[in-house]
């Protein structure tokens, strides 16, 4: 456990980078010209309209996807491919079906080579500190959907990463395990001091959570804008019906908005909208959308 | 109906939960008090009422399907179908009191046991790894699956004549078509498994820092596990299939060469003994493998 308490560590730096997937009618682009770093034990989200890359990106840090051109690189030292020192959570869960949530928490040990006893040990210690020591034995199939990603999330962290990567990891919550799921991340990023790289959709989570926030552009994805959160920590549940708070919601919200028409071939306009007799019940229209 | 343990019980149950669900783990808190012996078969039979339903039913339309036989036969009904030489449920009862005692009918059950034992498990041996192996790495599955595609529509009865050539002896000719019979299934199963195991799981474990070989032991295999399962299944039944048409044409013993002798020798109530006897025998070994797989995939049971 002594390598889980560490100074901070995890420099992700992403430059030029660009990915383009080879179909029949060509190239297609994905993601263009793109820079994003993390800085070590930094919380950094990545948000965007759907469809804009931000996966994709988050899949090139991973490893499991190689850049077109420009270059991934961890602590200075270039991602070739996956490796235990980038852990990941997605938004499935992907927990082994047929280990039981210890068995599952131990795999990134086992594949180190870790004697039994002692992964038997670091797992339960890690599953006490998410609240699923009683379900050790349980297969994840049994276990609620905010229990099997604290699972993913335990499990992705049990080898000590310098990363810790989430692919819109409470996507599939409901909104109140949602809230509760934010805020066991948020305390066992302070713990491990790890760097964060956050993949959502959810602009509230990426301002709840980060220190920043990259907002991307509509297909082919770049980087429209960085939004640093100067909100203080430790952020309460409270602070999202700030001034502050809901001036960064908005700003986001106009610069998703914009993206997310363009990737609708800007058909869609606010006249359409009104002329479709949407009732906004005193919303603005960017919240409704 | 509702006693004040039942009742109680249910409103306990449902905070619990409830706590599971949101935050840390509680521990679950057993019950205050054992409740009377009376509370839990009544318990027990409302959680069972369905499944007590169902065995109900069974053995109800088991015994109507006897009785249907009985008088099919004792009135000799003749209605398209003839009934006038099919033995009664009785006169077969009869002849399985005699064959229990008879080595000779043990030995026909025992021999046919052996053959799919042998069949079945090779074809195991060689299925299920070549599946595996097909499956994860295309150059093999480019090579093996063409010629797979060709031999698989060809039943295993087809290969009679060829395996009487190709093999020395007939019990190895039996054993054969057995084999092949529940090959294909097995390997055709195997290799869906392999086809639809979830490359996240995959990427789950590469970036757990697994290797090649581990995931191939820790993800794709458990993965396909249901599926070899499946396989297995179909296999196993196949392989009667094919074991009881091969001891019928070539074979000297088994219990399949005891049906049709049995009709040479026009010892009726004998066909109806043999076929109720590879019914059991095939029943018997399809629950086998199936607590296999229970025993291999807890996981998977309830």
């Amino acid at each position: 456990m002594s390598e889980m308490v560490a100074s901070p560590k995890g420099h992700i730096e992403v430059k030029n980078f660009s990915l383009a997937y080879e179909t029949i009618e060509g190239a297609v682009q994905a993601v263009t010209d793109t820079q994003i770093h993390v800085k070590p034990g930094e919380f950094v989200s990545i948000v965007g309209p759907s469809g804009c890359g931000k996966s994709t990106l988050l899949n090139a840090v991973a490893g499991f996807l190689k850049p077109t051109t420009g270059i991934v690189t961890v602590d200075g030292e270039r991602v070739n491919g996956p490796s235990a020192e980038r852990g990941m959570v997605f938004q499935q869960y992907s927990l082994f079906p047929w280990k039981t949530v210890r068995e599952n928490v131990e795999f990134g040990l086992k594949m180190r080579g870790m004697p039994r006893s002692q992964r038997e040990r670091a797992a339960r210690t890690l599953l006490g500190l998410a609240g699923l020591e009683a379900f050790e034995k349980h297969y994840p199939e049994k276990l609620s959907g905010g229990m099997k990603q604290r699972v993913g999330i335990v499990r992705a962290l049990a080898t000590g990463p310098k990363v810790l990567l989430l692919d819109e990891p409470f996507g599939a919550l409901d909104a109140q395990t949602r809230v509760i799921m934010q805020q066991i991340l948020t305390n066992m990023w302070q713990r491990l001091k790890i760097s964060v790289l956050f993949v959502t959709h959810d602009i509230d989570e990426a301002i709840f959570l980060s220190d920043r926030v990259y907002c991307m552009t509509a297909r082919p994805g770049s980087i429209k804008a960085e939004i640093p959160i100067p909100l203080e920590r430790p952020r309460q549940q409270s602070m999202m019906m700030s001034s502050e708070f809901l001036a960064l919601r908005r700003g986001l919200m106009s610069l998703i908005r914009e993206e997310s028409l363009k990737a609708m071939g800007g058909e869609i306009n606010d006249m359409g909208m009104q002329g479709l007799n949407i009732e906004l019940h005193g919303h603005s229209l960017a919240d409704v959308i | 109906m509702s006693s004040p343990a039942l009742l109680r019980h249910a409103e306990d149950s449902m905070p619990a939960t409830a706590i599971a669900e949101a935050g840390p783990a509680p521990a679950v808190t057993p019950p205050a008090t054992r409740p009377s012996f009376g509370t839990l078969a009544l318990r027990w039979y409302r959680l069972n009422q369905g499944r007590l339903r169902a065995t109900a039913i069974g053995i109800i339309s088991l015994l109507a399907f006897l009785l249907v036989w009985h008088l099919l036969t004792t009135y000799r009904v003749v209605f398209f179908v003839r009934f006038t030489n099919v033995p009664s449920p009785l006169a077969v009862y009869a002849s399985f009191t005699k064959a229990i005692h008879d080595p000779k009918f043990l030995l026909h059950i025992a021999l046919s046991c052996r053959r799919i034992f042998i069949g079945f498990s090779l074809a195991a041996i060689v299925g299920v790894p070549l599946g595996l192996i097909m499956g994860r790495f295309k150059l093999v599955h480019e090579i093996i699956f063409p010629v797979a595609e060709v031999l698989r529509p060809i039943p295993a009865i087809a290969w009679v004549p060829m395996a009487i050539m190709l093999w020395p002896t007939n019990e190895q000719s039996i054993v054969f078509i057995t084999f092949l019979g529940s090959f294909f299934p097995i390997l055709v199963n195997t290799l869906h498994g392999m086809s639809l195991v979830d490359p996240v799981l995959v990427r789950a474990a590469q970036c757990l820092g697994a290797r090649e070989r581990s995931i191939f032991r820790e993800v794709y295999f458990p993965a396909s596990l249901p599926h070899i399962f499946t396989g297995l299944t179909v296999g196993m039944g196949v392989a009667w299939v094919s074991l009881i048409a091969a001891e019928m044409i070539s074979g000297q013993y088994g219990i399949g060469y005891f049906t049709w002798e049995a009709y040479s020798l026009v010892q009726y109530a004998d066909i109806a003994l043999g076929m109720i006897a590879i019914g059991v025998l095939g029943l018997g070994s399809s629950l086998l493998i199936r607590g296999a797989g229970q025993l291999v995939m807890p996981w998977r049971s309830t």
